[in-house]
């Protein structure tokens, strides 16, 4: 008895060979782990540091806020934010009703579709943003020029509709082009984890038909995966500045750069921050929206 | 693999089984009917004709690319035959789609949901489909009335407790070890009363320990529920062991189906001679006659398949049917031995070169060590003989 209680308590105190392991790691490199996160710290943190003390540095009253303050009064802010926003929402779920049946089938069919899937997810890169805006507005200009005043063709009329200032579907289209690669990459990632095909067959087998068995299975186990897809497709269409001001919409990103009072250094500054934090914001809801993993399975009965 | 309860693999099921599990009622009758299925070139069913019996539990063994997955599949709906037709108790369901069909299928692979926890893993198909009323016909109806939530986390805890696990309902797959995980599976594939049990390769994940007391469990659960079940498998101590009959296949076709003792005793295709336990190949010449084969000097009739008359042939013989006697001579010699408990497998060197293997009790081995001169011979009875293989 006494024996089997010295085992038992060598046991526990015992920590298993990976545990022993990283222990050991754990000694040496904090030294060189530390040296990269301040190098990495500095890289990030002075140059934002450096605009906000630009922003607050006022050449009389030595500190001032004013420029955060008059980024409120500079017209047009609200309305670009606005359509940034909604871009960004658009964009996510065409992303999403595009790629998700996509990855699935490549999951499912065989390693040629996945080639042919991945290329074409990939071109994109490949495309700078401003061959892919000489292209479209080439398009554009071939309905405006051979248009006749009172004979608007369907076409025509469609090409004048998707540009239309409130919500420009053409730059829906573009954003989705520019945002396949990385949410196709994203996804595909998350869907490599999952043994897709079994998975769907057990649903199937449960009585679950294929697009009940897709979402009720497939996409609760890619949350991480939809989420870090749409922080990344968030991120590019906030910041995206190219192909929104040559086609000439003001969305956020053109706004902070054109449509802001010109010539006030500090408040272009002050603003690039707001939008720095803003946007960090934005994917610290979504990041939160989704974390509560533990919690909302149990739910899902 | 952590198991993170070790007890939990060995549950007890003499508990009374929960009525509304057990009232699966009597097994449906599965056929298979000239199913032909390629794959590009590879042909993965070769007209398979197989009937299973209700409430049998029916092993598919064979070597891996043999069909009997494929067939398998088919009953499940997640393979469409090139030809031939699936029948549940007579009706043909071929046509029918997977999620409509009454057979609950477990996985090779762990299966489970990995976002639902056990409770609701074996819930989730009477979310999606509401149990049948125990009467019903193989081709189910969507249109039921559908079980509250309450009753159906009931019915889920009721066959948690039928496979074992009732305490287990709140923890997600991946608190749960390997066999556990094919039990919450077992129960999910019972959750709808399926008539129809299919087991792909259930155990094939396990290690070997759980593996065992999983094969007795499914057995007993099987028998209990009178379930009509497929079981594929490849490995032929497990399909012996469990199933009431075997169906072993070779190239898509069925080789020979019959209970475990006949087909161990009397295999009627060299395969299968070959396939389920240990055979030996001893050189012989079928006679004039095309029913005796001349073998060790002695002329024994020809059971099974026949070779053309006056054909060099080999002879199957299993290890424990070869009789060895310790006088020498006659050329033969032992050259090794392995020791299996009450049994010791003896190496014997024929005359010719060739080794066979010879089973004798651990007693009457230790008589013939390594090197000793031995006297081979058949007991008088009926043999397979196979056309000699070329080398």
């Amino acid at each position: 008895m006494a024996g089997m209680t010295a085992a038992t308590l060598t046991a526990s105190i015992d920590p298993p060979p990976g545990e022993q392991a990283s222990a050991r790691r754990r000694g040496r490199p904090r030294f060189g782990r530390a040296a990269v996160l301040v190098i990495f710290g500095l890289y990030f943190a002075v140059p934002i540091l450096a605009s906000f003390l630009f922003t607050v540095d006022d050449p009389v009253k030595g500190f001032s806020l004013s420029a955060y303050s008059q980024i409120f009064s500079v017209a047009g802010l609200w309305p670009a934010l606005r359509l940034s926003l909604e871009l960004a929402v658009a964009t996510i779920a065409v992303v999403y009703l595009l790629l998700i049946p996509a990855v699935v089938a490549v999951r499912l069919g065989g390693p040629r579709l996945r080639t042919f899937v991945e290329l074409v997810c990939t071109l994109p890169l490949v495309v700078p943003s401003i061959a892919l805006t000489a292209g479209i507005t080439s398009v554009l200009r071939w309905g405006s020029d051979n248009m006749v005043p009172g004979q608007t063709t369907f076409i025509q009329q469609l090409l004048i509709d998707i540009q239309n200032p409130s919500f420009p579907v053409i730059l829906l289209l573009a954003y989705v082009v520019m945002a396949l690669p990385l949410a196709y990459r994203t996804l595909d990632a998350g869907m490599r984890a999952l043994d897709v095909r079994t998975l769907l067959e057990a649903a199937q087998n449960n009585g679950a038909g294929r697009t009940r068995a897709i979402v009720t299975v497939i996409l609760p186990n890619l949350r991480g995966a939809l989420l870090n897809t749409a922080f990344l497709t968030l991120a590019l269409v906030l910041g995206e500045f190219t192909v929104s001001s040559i086609l000439g919409f003001v969305p956020f990103a053109v706004w902070i750069v054109n449509g802001n009072a010109a010539g006030q250094g500090p408040v272009t500054v002050a603003v690039s921050i707001v939008s720095l934090v803003l946007t960090w914001l934005l994917l610290l809801v979504l990041s939160a929206g989704g974390g509560r993993r533990g919690a909302a399975a149990p739910a899902n009965q | 693999m952590t198991e993170t309860a070790p007890t939990a693999d060995t549950p007890s099921l003499t508990d009374p089984v929960p009525p509304a599990a057990a009232d699966s009622g009597a097994g449906a009758t599965v056929e298979f009917r000239g199913l032909r299925r390629s794959f590009g070139a590879t042909t993965a069913l070769d007209g398979l004709d197989l009937t299973v019996r209700p409430g049998e539990l029916l092993a598919l063994l064979g070597p891996s690319g043999c069909g009997k997955t494929t067939a398998l599949r088919m009953v499940a709906g997640f393979e469409t035959p090139d030809s031939g037709a699936v029948l549940v108790d007579g009706s043909d369901i071929t046509g029918i789609p997977a999620h409509r069909r009454d057979a609950g299928m477990v996985f090779q692979s762990y299966s489970l949901f990995p976002h639902l926890n056990a409770r609701d893993n074996v819930a989730f198909g009477l979310k999606m489909r509401p149990a049948p009323h125990p009467t019903t016909t193989p081709i189910r109806r969507a249109s039921r009335r559908p079980l509250g939530g309450a009753e159906r986390r009931k019915r889920a805890d009721e066959l948690l407790e039928l496979i074992g696990l009732p305490q287990y309902g709140d923890r997600y797959p991946h608190q749960l070890s390997g066999g556990q995980q094919q039990r919450i599976a077992l129960a999910r594939a019972l959750a709808l009363r399926p008539r129809v049990l299919l087991l792909d390769e259930p155990l094939s994940a396990l290690d070997a320990k759980v593996r065992l007391t999983l094969r007795e469990e499914i057995r007993r659960l099987q028998q209990e529920l009178g379930i009509t079940t497929l079981f594929v498998t490849h490995d032929q101590e497990e399909a012996l062991s469990m199933a009431d009959r075997v169906a072993v296949m070779h190239a898509g076709r069925l080789e020979q189906c019959a209970t475990p003792a006949e087909l161990y005793a009397r295999p009627t295709t060299a395969f299968v001679a070959e396939f389920v336990g240990t055979m030996n190949r001893i050189p012989g010449r079928v006679g004039e006659d095309p029913g005796t084969v001349e073998v060790l000097g002695q002329r024994l009739p020809v059971d099974g398949e026949r070779t053309a008359a006056q054909q060099d042939v080999e002879v199957l013989v299993r290890p424990e049917n070869v009789l060895l006697s310790a006088q020498g001579g006659s050329g033969a010699v032992i050259t090794g031995s392995t020791f299996l408990g009450a049994v010791t497998r003896l190496g014997v060197q024929l005359p010719d070169g060739r080794s066979i293997k010879v089973d004798l009790s651990t007693h009457e081995a230790a008589a013939l060590p390594a090197g000793s001169g031995v006297t081979v011979s058949l007991p008088e009875r009926p043999v397979l003989v196979d056309a000699r293989a070329t080398d």
